[in-house]
């Protein structure tokens, strides 16, 4: 950006980019490795703008349920790239976006094609299901499961749908022949339940 | 025995296991980076004290937080504790919840519906 017309085609983009965060009522967005770090810092900061604007406890709570599963699974289960390529383990984006009647946390990293049907299965799985069905689910997934290498319980989406009552919405995106970009929008709505 | 003591943080609890003042208190929130190795010190001494309890063991549990990954080790130590019972210990587990966290007092519930130990819920607000 060494002459004067990129910078300014450079600025007057972060313009349209900052207008359309505005326009999608984002309030936070991040591209990259998805630390534990990342994790604390992000949820803390949410926490706070929600308590300025006395949001009631129990949206609090939610909030940040959703925010730390949704952020784990990322840094758990994003997968492991061994290329160079950009989309390597652990990387990917995420938004909060605040509406008038609900909070929703978004993320998006890049997956292996072969995972989608698993991934699928499971999140209809759990989208078609009562609140007693993921209750029993739960519980027989804590008793019976396993901890992965890196930590993971598996339990993360039937937490989310118990949490918010509400079905996660999912979108596959092709990258390259191998890989797709999984995005996963869970939304809490704002007043109390 | 050893005494635990570990202070909480933003993501970790606050850990008290102290058999010979019989005190055992996990409080706080829990989302520690790695669960099971913030949890193997707690296990394990469970499991030597499991060998040797006072007389009656109650156990406080006053969290506020904790992530799908930590529910997965709480109830290991849970599980610990019901080995305890049947084996004819008198164990107590105390279930603090904020009286307006119902998330929170159905964890409660459930844990005690899956583990066979004498469970009391306790509101607090």
């Amino acid at each position: 950006m060494n002459n004067k017309k990129d910078v300014k085609g450079f600025l007057e983009f972060v313009y349209e980019f900052y207008k359309s965060m505005k326009a999608h009522e984002i309030t936070l967005i991040y591209e990259g490795e998805i630390t534990h770090q990342i994790t604390k810092a992000f949820t803390s900061l949410t926490e706070s703008n929600m308590s300025k604007d006395d949001e009631p406890n129990s949206v609090q709570r939610k909030v940040f349920h959703v925010m730390v599963e949704c952020l784990q699974n990322i840094s758990k289960h994003a997968d492991d790239f061994t290329s160079s390529d950009y989309l390597f383990s652990g990387r990917g984006i995420f938004l909060v976006s605040k509406g008038d009647n609900e909070y929703s946390v978004t993320t998006g990293n890049a997956v292996e094609n072969d995972k989608i049907e698993y991934l699928t299965e499971l999140l209809e799985n759990i989208n078609k299901m009562e609140k007693d069905e993921l209750k029993e689910l739960y519980k027989r997934q804590m008793k019976e499961g396993r901890l992965s290498e890196k930590g993971g319980a598996g339990l993360g989406f039937i937490d989310i749908k118990r949490k918010t009552g509400k079905e996660l919405e999912y979108h596959f995106l092709p990258i390259s022949d191998d890989t797709s970009f999984f995005l996963l929008t869970s939304t809490i709505s704002r007043s109390e339940l | 025995m050893e005494t635990i003591k570990i202070q909480g943080t933003e993501d970790t609890p606050k850990i008290i296991l102290d058999a010979e003042n019989e005190i055992m208190e996990i409080s706080g929130r829990s989302l520690p980076e790695d669960v099971s190795s913030f949890y193997e010190p707690v296990i394990n001494w469970l499991n030597e004290y499991a060998e040797n309890p006072n007389k009656k063991t109650i156990i406080n549990f006053k969290l506020t937080y904790f992530n799908t990954a930590s529910s997965k080790l709480l109830l290991d130590i849970l599980m610990k504790l019901e080995e305890m019972h049947e084996k004819g210990h008198d164990v107590l587990i105390r279930w603090h919840y904020p009286e307006d966290d119902e998330d929170m007092e159905e964890a409660g519930e459930e844990y005690a519906d899956i583990v066979d130990v004498p469970f009391e819920q306790v509101a607090y607000s």
